[in-house]
């Protein structure tokens, strides 16, 4: 299969999981006891105010048409209005999503290297101590949810045993400003999509390290270093870079909690309050984002996959 | 290249192997006493079945060892160095440069994401670091050529996976002399491949060896092949070398029991000896008898036999046995060529006309026919590639992909499993080639033979068992194999269980694919003669597909030779091998390598 048409089959199905998800969140806000007006404004709320908000909401409209506009909207990027603050969502996004995709890539850059070290010795270790306690210490983080881990770190680095790092962002300041509070909550993330990686890249280690091709470059003379960067890591990268494509998918629904932990600025936190505010364009825009998100990083997956097996790249030459 | 750059060098000194031992880690010897002496120039064989080490004396010569193995004792002295005493550092200066192996299987032993030219130009990257670059591709280009490669850049380019089988051997071979070695090992390098690059891979092992002066190492299970390339065989069993000497002399005049039934078990083109395989298997390192080891299978044993390890005597002509009855061994018997007692022509069982099949676009038969008689055994013999596996799973309903007719017993037969009835898939049974991957791990011997009578049959399951165990004596296995599992059984004995299963359903036509291709030559007869014997005893029709036309000879009584998807000559066995119509039959019978001087 070559590349263009991966490309072209994954975006298929991206476009048509992207649609799959639209109506469920549409579907959701439709499912809201009352109407969705009251469900924002609460039982307080005036006759006028409720009044007004249908009208912002299009609720008098029939459900269907109001999807079909409201998707058509999505795809041409206009993201509604936020109930709360009457502001344009594509606003309230632009920081909010800066400040979760550093948060992501932080993350990103720290487990990726990492992780693929790390199982890579404890793969050159196997069955000695080294290997064991990697196994044994991937396999408890892997066990723990992130939130357990955040709040562990929260006691040990900035509450209770050392003050070394904030325990909450300043979300009046940039967060680029205030770089301190970058560090436990990327911490959370790489200590949650880690030790998946670590352990993938570990046994594909294993696999390929007693492979025959291995064993001949060694009958070949070829120096220890020479066979494991040249013959050993170019055949592992395939498998792996898929698990690390998918932790990072995985990141996008992950930082909703840790954001929220940290009080970190970003669309985890967003979706977050808009759940608490009741602001539903917002959070409807909001978990279309993510989800797109997710979609392409699947597709780069995909793509990693097929570049880093000759097999399937040769139909792309 | 500068044509005054004569590879390879006179006066080298050859290998030369003193009373090696390899344990394993718990001190178990794998093979001990292992003395060779491999002149430069020459080529020895080492011959022995699965588990005798012969993979692990190859690799020692490179003083490697695998899965926990050690050298424990012993020299192996290459050109005056020892290598059994060298440094991990100091060995990786000799491995790839001056001793060098080609692997058994290339299709695992080349890296599959660096392009073939690399991976050969890697070996003088190394080793030859002192020479330019332009000309380290000058050099990888050269023994590309030697090895009857395409040497231009497209093909350098190029990544195993795009390459033949037969290719893909010769870049393994391209690899093991672009340093121009002292010495090569070369692991079973022709398994697998068809007749015809057989003999081309052992032509060039041949021109090789000459051409540098370089001594080679030539392992294989199969003495046919060995003779064809070798100077001096040894004949390895059970860790130890029992008999050595000048191939042929070794061949004509075994003085080992074990070799002289060796012989008797590669299939004789000129079928002038029966085959016949040699019961009971080669015993694992931690359960070698005292004394002789071949002696649980020995027709000759005597007593004193199993009093201590027979010594290594001279028997003269340079040849030497490990065995104190040397002198009662007598070589296989030759008779007169059998003759097919000719049945008055039996009815058809299956007659295919016209047929047609293929995957998708690619077309892989044409319009073929053929006709097999009622109890008889009719070969399909053909290179990958010919379509012959199509053409059995086409008739035995794994493939429907297909058009044209096929009658059996008389009666329309449909394509694709699907559309037959029970009765008539419980007639045509289908025994697979490899026996490692035919049956299903996770259930017991007896589970799988038991199964096609309970789905085919509808038969209840205390008696679907009893059938089983009753199967699997039939096949020479003991009934309490029933509750083994396949990893607990060798080869020979997994293949046995496949033929048990696919007779449990009490079929018309039993259809073999290639199933021999993936055993050692000694354990091939057995199967050989197992499934003879049920076609005789239980009347069935056998379609029996290979590549070895050695095979044939011994099997069938009518052979049909597919090429390209057609069937280019179908006649009675006898007839074929005197008188074959068709040159491509001519070349196979050709390049089959045989014992016979
Ligand atoms: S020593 Fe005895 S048992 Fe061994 S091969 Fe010779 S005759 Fe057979």
């Amino acid at each position: 299969m070559t590349i263009g048409r991966v490309v072209v089959r994954r975006l298929a199905a991206g476009v048509l999981t992207l649609l799959v998800v639209s109506g469920v969140v549409f579907a959701a806000g439709l499912l809201l006891p009352g109407d969705a007006a009251r469900a924002v404004l609460g039982r307080t709320a005036t006759p006028e105010r409720l009044e007004a908000l249908r009208q912002q909401m299009h609720l008098d409209d029939p459900p269907l048409g109001r999807y079909w506009s409201w998707i058509g909207d999505l795809a041409t990027g206009n993201l509604g209005d936020s109930v709360i603050t009457q502001q344009p969502v594509t606003q309230l996004i632009g920081e909010r999503a800066t400040n979760s995709v550093l948060l992501m890539v932080l993350a990103a850059l720290v487990a990726t290297p990492l992780s693929i070290l790390l199982g890579t010795w404890s793969a050159l270790r196997r069955d000695r101590l080294a290997d064991h306690a990697t196994s044994l210490g991937t396999l408890v983080l892997a066990s723990l949810p992130e939130f357990v881990t955040g709040v562990v770190l929260l006691f040990l680095f900035s509450t209770v045993v050392f003050r070394w790092f904030p325990a909450v962002t300043d979300a009046t300041r940039p967060v680029l400003e205030q770089p301190a509070v970058l560090v436990l909550p990327t911490v959370t993330l790489v200590l949650a999509v880690s030790p998946y990686i670590t352990r993938m890249m570990r046994a594909t280690m294993l696999e390929v390290l007693d492979s025959e091709y291995v064993h001949q470059a060694r009958l070949k003379g070829v120096p220890e270093r020479t066979v494991l960067l040249r013959h050993a890591l170019p055949n592992s990268i395939g498998p792996v870079a898929q698990v690390v494509a998918l932790q990072l998918a995985w990141l996008a629904g992950g930082i909703v909690l840790v954001e929220t932990l940290f009080a970190y600025p970003g669309i985890g936190e967003g979706i977050f309050q808009a759940v608490d505010n009741r602001d539903i364009p917002t959070l409807q825009a909001l978990v279309m984002l993510v989800a797109a998100f997710y979609v392409v990083v699947n597709l780069l997956a995909d793509v990693i996959g097929v570049l880093a097996n000759p097999r399937l790249r040769a139909g792309a030459r | 290249m500068s044509a005054a750059v004569v590879p390879g060098d006179a006066g080298r000194g050859g290998l030369r192997v003193r009373d090696l031992r390899v344990d394993t880690r718990e001190g178990v010897p794998v093979i001990e006493h292992l003395d060779l002496d491999v002149p430069a120039g020459r080529v020895l064989g080492l011959v022995g079945e699965s588990g005798s080490g012969k993979t692990t004396a190859g690799l020692a010569m490179l003083a490697h060892t695998r899965g926990g193995l050690r050298i424990a004792a012993g020299s192996v002295v290459l050109d005056g160095t020892d290598l059994a005493r060298l440094s991990e550092t100091e060995l990786r200066q000799w491995r790839g440069a001056r001793v060098s192996y080609v692997p058994q299987d290339p299709t695992t032993a080349l890296n599959p994401a660096l392009r073939v030219g690399h991976q050969v130009r890697e070996v003088l990257d190394h080793h030859e670091s002192g020479i330019a670059v332009a000309e380290r591709w000058r050099r990888v280009q050269a023994a590309f050529e030697e090895v009857g490669l395409p040497t231009d850049e497209k093909f350098m380019r190029r990544y195993p996976h795009e390459l033949s089988g037969g290719q893909q051997q010769r870049i393994g071979i391209a690899m093991a002399f672009v340093t121009w070695p002292a010495l090569v090992v070369l692991d079973e390098p022709t398994t697998g491949l068809d007749v015809s690059t057989q003999s081309l891979v052992l032509k060039t092992v041949r021109q090789l060896t000459d051409r540098h002066g370089c001594a080679a190492i030539y392992i294989s299970h199969d003495l046919a092949v060995v003779v064809e390339v070798a100077d001096e065989i040894a004949v390895l069993y059970a860790g130890a070398v029992v008999e050595q000497g000048p191939a042929a002399e070794l061949v004509g005049r075994p003085r080992h029991p074990y070799t002289s039934r060796l012989i008797a078990a590669v299939p004789d083109l000129d079928g002038r000896r029966e085959l016949k395989g040699i019961a009971g298997a080669a015993p694992s390192p931690d359960t070698r008898p005292d004394g002789c080891r071949f002696a649980p299978r020995c027709e000759l044993a005597i007593d004193d036999c199993t009093r201590e390890l027979p010594p290594f005597q001279d028997v003269g002509q340079g040849h030497s046995a490990r065995c104190i009855r040397a002198g009662d061994v007598r070589p296989a018997e030759v008779r007169d060529r059998m003759t097919q007692a000719a049945d008055e022509t039996p009815e058809p069982l299956l007659v295919v006309e016209g047929l047609d099949a293929g995957y998708g676009p690619t077309h892989v038969l044409r319009d073929l026919s053929l006709v097999i008689p009622g109890g008889s055994c009719v070969a399909l013999l053909g290179e990958s590639g010919s379509g012959k596996t199509t053409l059995a799973r086409t008739l035995a309903g794994l493939h429907h992909q297909a058009a044209g007719t096929l009658r059996f017993s008389g009666e329309d037969l449909p394509f694709g499993s699907h559309a037959r009835s029970r009765a008539v898939r419980a007639a045509i049974s289908y025994v697979f080639q490899n026996p490692y991957s035919s049956l299903n791990p996770r259930r017991t011997v007896g589970d799988s033979i038991a199964r096609p009578l309970r789905v085919l049959r509808g038969v209840d399951r205390t008696t679907a068992r009893r059938r089983a165990a009753e199967m699997l004596e039939r096949v020479y296995l003991s009934a309490d194999y029933a509750d083994r599992y396949p990893d607990q059984l060798s080869g020979g004995e997994r293949q046995r269980v496949a033929v048990a299963r696919a007779l449990i359903s009490e079929p018309a036509l039993l259809v073999c694919d290639e199933i021999t291709s993936a055993l050692d030559v000694s354990v091939q007869a057995n199967i050989v003669e197992l499934i003879d014997e049920m076609r005789h005893e239980l009347g069935l029709t056998l379609l029996f597909v290979t590549h070895d036309i050695a095979l044939v000879r011994n099997v069938a009584q009518q052979v049909a030779v597919l090429q390209g998807g057609a069937i280019v000559e179908d006649a009675p066995t006898e007839r074929l091998f005197t008188d074959p119509a068709h040159t491509y039959t001519r070349e196979m019978l050709d390049r089959t390598p045989t014992l016979a001087s």
